[in-house]
């Protein structure tokens, strides 16, 4: 995916480039981007650290355990028959609370072990599982609290209030995962109505 | 408003802390560890971070992003999103890094606090990289059948763009 993306770029630049008599600005660009990138690489791996030292004593406290007990509840509202004593629904509590604090790289580790949990657990055995959908969109729209990432962008480039998206990270965040469990779970609904009638005019014929 | 989330993040670390001393933990020897965990994980991304933000600054450059936003300018002016967002809406589902290296170049040109800035912001603060996150997740599994995953992830993507600039322009004025 990513090789299709970054090609199709850099291939689309030079044409273009070319065409828009722009080709020693894609040139000073190709040569200083690097630059760039170890500059913002720096100015992320602080908070990174820093929210990863955190998320390290919340862990050994045991102050995330309390995180899942709250959890709980809504676990059993969008998932359908976990396990809520098992692995995975403990490896995809520390996971959301990772993604809450918006701690994308703390979650991803977390997340893949609740995935491999989820496919041994239910036995997935090569096609994604109700739960396994469900989880997988509770990532890609991650329920995020703390805008850590872009409140420090923000502060960098002279935001006076960092923080004041804060309102709004939360209500988009919150219509974007509603929209897409809704999705996951109305088509979960929709493939299984179809499988039954399929069987069904099987049976028939 | 602002007040309440100013406060936010510093009562936030103190609470974590303070939570940590009273279950007796040696709160700096696991800062430590954790910080080191996530610089490892840190310096993994470094590669793809400078490659795409290669592969941005080149597009930039060449004004390729212009007419893709001059295309989509209809669709988003309908649903009132600010058009210097639009690379970012483009770029978030698709790479972490990348969105991050757009982010950085909108708030170059426009003031964080100025509304494209703002919307910019809740995007950044409230998706996720959809494909990457798929292609890791599953990827870890031995799934070849993802079913709805991909479809239901970007109704959840396009409904927080939609929502973003809504949000902002309720609420910040």
């Amino acid at each position: 995916m990513m090789n299709i993306i970054f090609a199709a770029m850099i291939i689309f630049s030079v044409v273009c480039g070319i065409f828009n008599g722009k080709s020693a600005e894609v040139s000073d660009a190709a040569i200083n981007s690097c630059v760039e990138a170890v500059e913002l690489f720096l100015y992320l791996i602080g908070g990174m650290c820093m929210w990863g030292g955190l998320m390290k004593v919340a862990e050994k406290s045991h102050l995330t355990d309390k995180l899942s007990a709250a959890f709980r509840p809504f676990a059993r509202l969008i998932f359908k028959n976990l396990d809520l004593n098992g692995k995975a629904f403990h490896a995809i509590c520390l996971n959301v609370t990772a993604n809450i604090l918006g701690l994308g790289n703390a979650a991803t580790p977390l997340g893949i072990e609740a995935m491999k949990a989820l496919e041994s657990e239910e036995k997935a055995n090569g096609t994604a599982t109700r739960n396994m959908i469900v989880f997988s969109v509770l990532n890609t729209a991650s329920i995020t609290l703390l805008p850590t990432t872009a409140a420090s962008l923000r502060s960098k480039h002279g935001s006076a209030a960092p923080m004041e998206i804060f309102p709004c990270v939360v209500i988009t965040s919150v219509a974007a995962l509603a929209a897409g469990l809704i999705s996951a779970i109305a088509l979960d609904g929709i493939s299984k109505i179809g499988h039954k009638n399929e069987k069904r005019s099987k049976e028939e014929t | 408003m602002t007040e309440f989330t100013n406060l936010l993040i510093p009562i936030f670390i103190g609470i974590i802390i303070l939570y940590g001393l009273f279950r007796r933990v040696k709160v700096f020897d696991e800062f430590i560890e954790g910080a080191k965990e996530n610089l490892v994980v840190g310096i993994g991304i470094l590669p793809s971070l400078i490659a795409m933000i290669t592969a941005i600054g080149m597009f930039k450059a060449s004004g390729g992003m212009d007419i893709i936003a001059q295309l989509l300018k209809p669709l988003t002016d309908f649903l009132g999103f600010p058009g210097e967002c639009l690379p970012l809406a483009v770029m978030r589902p698709v790479s972490g890094s990348g969105a991050l290296a757009v982010y950085e170049s909108i708030l170059e040109n426009v003031h964080p606090d100025s509304f494209a800035g703002r919307v910019a912001s809740v995007i950044l603060g409230s998706t996720e990289t959809t494909f990457y996150t798929l292609a890791v997740y599953y990827g870890a599994t031995n799934v070849k059948n993802t079913r709805h995953s991909l479809v239901s992830s970007l109704t959840a993507d396009f409904t927080g763009f939609v929502f973003s600039a809504l949000t902002v322009r309720l609420i910040l004025r």
